[in-house]
């Protein structure tokens, strides 16, 4: 272990990185939360004290932001919802389906190089690629121009212009550039199974399929679980996409909570109400954070 | 033969022998289906950033007129042309692409190498060095991966008034340095903790200082690490939209990813000039993922193996 040093000495070495975490993470977290207390703009924020206000005016009389009394419900809460829902396991399907399937065939590398190569571009250049993609105008639109050659009555649709289409163009976009994520991971986690157990269960008459549900995949909860909660707190910070593709329209449909905060502390200058958005969004992380912070100290251990 | 068995040693040619003929056609058909899943997954994968990539070379005439797909009649008339007009138009969308790529070097090259540099001092620290509320720090740092960047815009930004860092080159790079660190620690932790210790043991005996020891040892010894971290930190900076439009504010300074927010806002249908753009802001981190795709991949699947 550590030989003698002077007491300070660590301080050296963990000093100034913990002196940044502090000022742009810890501090700006704290005054956030006092803030959500507050009415002000960003030129003034905390101008005003309100108590609970801005909370209580989300959760009850906003109906942008949570809309109840009528069936579905509507507003930011119920979309962020809705991409918690789809977002993740449509990505982390797609990625266990590639990294299982391509680990018997030869152009496995290809493969995952294809999936795995929208992860590296911006948010920015996937969003126009997919604005191209979803056009109405069929010289311009691979999707409609597709659906149209197969289904002769296909009428074009505006993807992104529809509130009920739109969230789920989103969705399929952001799983284009995500997936390669859960291909990875899960990829390098299923080579590093243990084959003699996947051997054993095969000599023991199981069909792939069985292997895949009863011994595969049990072993593979813990990247599983990493992966999926990875990509929930990204479904829930979104902002790029979204303020590129549609900027939360049509009328307010792709508005989830990362945006939002966006929206209300930079679009509307309100800047009480959207750091209490921000603290929402918080809470929503913080079971991941709990939950990564005890893994860790297991490894520790 | 059980397929299975063929499979588990994953035709690399740990099977006995080759398989005959017939073989290879039982295999294809009992495992057409897997096949025509992945080439079918690929191509969806890949048609989006084709449609962009062809659109970028085509004229604006047959872009009005026919879908990218048809590009194939049109061979003769593809071109640079586009290239050259997003690149020589500064005033659509000021300042321009060239001065968006040039804004985007000046942010990434330093704001992919402080964090860096503070988080492998501190990883090592965590790693090798005693200290109190060692672990808890460590976890906290830990805690920090996670948080939405959403809760500290305002606050960072007063403080950024404050002390004149808004809309200023060190105010990005401090901003990408903070949002790197803790992520940074968490990839280095892991790999100098993995170290042998007895290597610095022994240069401690012949009286190296721990100052000594990280930058003669620890650091030479981590080049993998390193190198991973560098490239994954230097294509998410790349890449990021929000820091710059939240600390740079001036649109002279924006990068590439703000450059092509602004052409799609300003043109929306000029297809030519969006897909030269858009294509013009991918080419680095393609070529990075192309030349380094390893360490970019092992980057990513650091903190998931260990994690």
């Amino acid at each position: 272990m550590a030989g003698k040093h002077s007491k300070w000495l660590p301080l050296l070495f963990v000093g100034p990185a913990l002196f940044i975490l502090v000022v742009f993470l810890v501090y700006p977290t704290i005054h956030t939360v006092l803030l959500s207390f507050t009415k002000g703009t960003m030129l003034n924020p905390g101008r005003e004290f309100v108590g609970l206000a801005n909370f209580e005016r989300l959760l009850t009389a906003d109906k942008t932001f949570l809309r109840l009394n009528r069936w579905p419900p509507s507003g930011v809460l119920p979309t962020t919802a809705l991409w918690v829902l789809v977002f993740p396991s449509l990505t982390v399907g797609i990625g266990l389906l590639i990294a299982i399937l391509s680990d018997r065939v030869r152009y496995e590398a290809t493969i995952k190089s294809i999936i795995f190569l929208p992860m590296v571009i911006s948010s920015t250049a996937a969003s126009v690629i997919f604005v191209f993609v979803y056009s109405p105008d069929l010289t311009k639109g691979v999707l409609n121009a597709a659906m149209t050659s197969v289904f002769p009555h296909f009428e074009p649709i505006t993807w992104l212009g529809r509130k009920e289409l739109a969230n789920v163009a989103i969705i399929l976009a952001a799983t284009w550039t995500s997936a390669g994520l859960p291909t990875v991971v899960l990829s390098a986690a299923y080579k590093g199974l243990p084959r003699e157990i996947l051997e054993a269960a095969r000599v023991d008459g199981g069909n792939a399929w069985q292997v895949f549900w009863r011994v595969s995949l049990p072993m593979l909860m813990r990247p599983l679980t990493f992966v999926t909660i990875m990509l929930t707190i990204n479904a829930l910070k979104m902002v790029d996409l979204i303020l590129v593709m549609t900027e939360g329209g049509p009328r307010g449909a792709t508005r989830v909570i990362g945006f939002t905060v966006w929206l209300e502390i930079f679009g509307n200058n309100r800047v009480g109400y959207g750091s209490a958005v921000a603290v929402i969004l918080f809470i929503l992380v913080l079971p991941a954070i709990i939950y990564q912070i005890r893994q860790i100290r297991q490894d520790l251990r | 033969m059980n397929l299975f068995k063929v499979d588990s040693a994953r035709g690399r040619g740990r099977a006995a022998g080759k398989p005959s003929w017939s073989q290879t056609l039982i295999e294809l058909t009992r495992r057409g289906p897997v096949h025509l899943l992945l080439i079918f997954l690929a191509i969806v994968w890949l048609t989006p950033s084709l449609g962009i990539l062809t659109t970028s070379f085509r004229a604006p005439a047959d872009i009005a007129t026919s879908g990218w797909w048809t590009v194939f009649d049109e061979l003769g008339r593809l071109s640079l042309s586009n290239y050259e007009d997003v690149i020589a138009d500064s005033e659509s969308a000021p300042p321009g692409i060239a001065q968006n790529f040039l804004n985007t070097i000046i942010i990434t090259v330093p704001s992919t190498f402080l964090p860096i540099f503070f988080a492998a001092l501190a990883a090592y620290g965590f790693a090798w060095l005693q200290f109190p509320f060692r672990n808890t720090l460590y976890l906290s740092i830990i805690g920090l991966l996670i948080i939405p960047l959403q809760t500290t815009w305002v606050p960072v930004l007063r403080i950024y008034n404050i002390f004149d860092l808004a809309g200023t080159w060190p105010g990005i790079w401090l901003a990408h340095t903070a949002y790197g660190t803790s992520f940074a620690i968490f990839l280095l932790y892991n790999f100098f903790a993995d170290l042998p210790g007895e290597v610095f043991d022994s240069a401690r005996v012949d009286g190296a200082s721990e100052l000594v020891i990280f930058f003669r040892i620890v650091l030479p010894l981590s080049k993998p690490a390193l190198a991973s971290l560098a490239i994954f930190q230097f294509v998410w900076v790349w890449n990021d939209l929000l820091n710059a439009l939240i600390f740079l504010q001036d649109s002279n300074m924006m990068p590439l990813s703000a450059g092509i927010r602004e052409l799609l806002g300003q043109y929306g249908s000029q297809w030519n000039l969006l897909a030269a753009g858009t294509f013009i802001s991918m080419i680095v981190p393609l070529m990075i993922f192309f030349s380094l795709q390893r360490y970019f991949v092992r980057g990513v699947t650091a903190g998931a193996v260990k994690g």
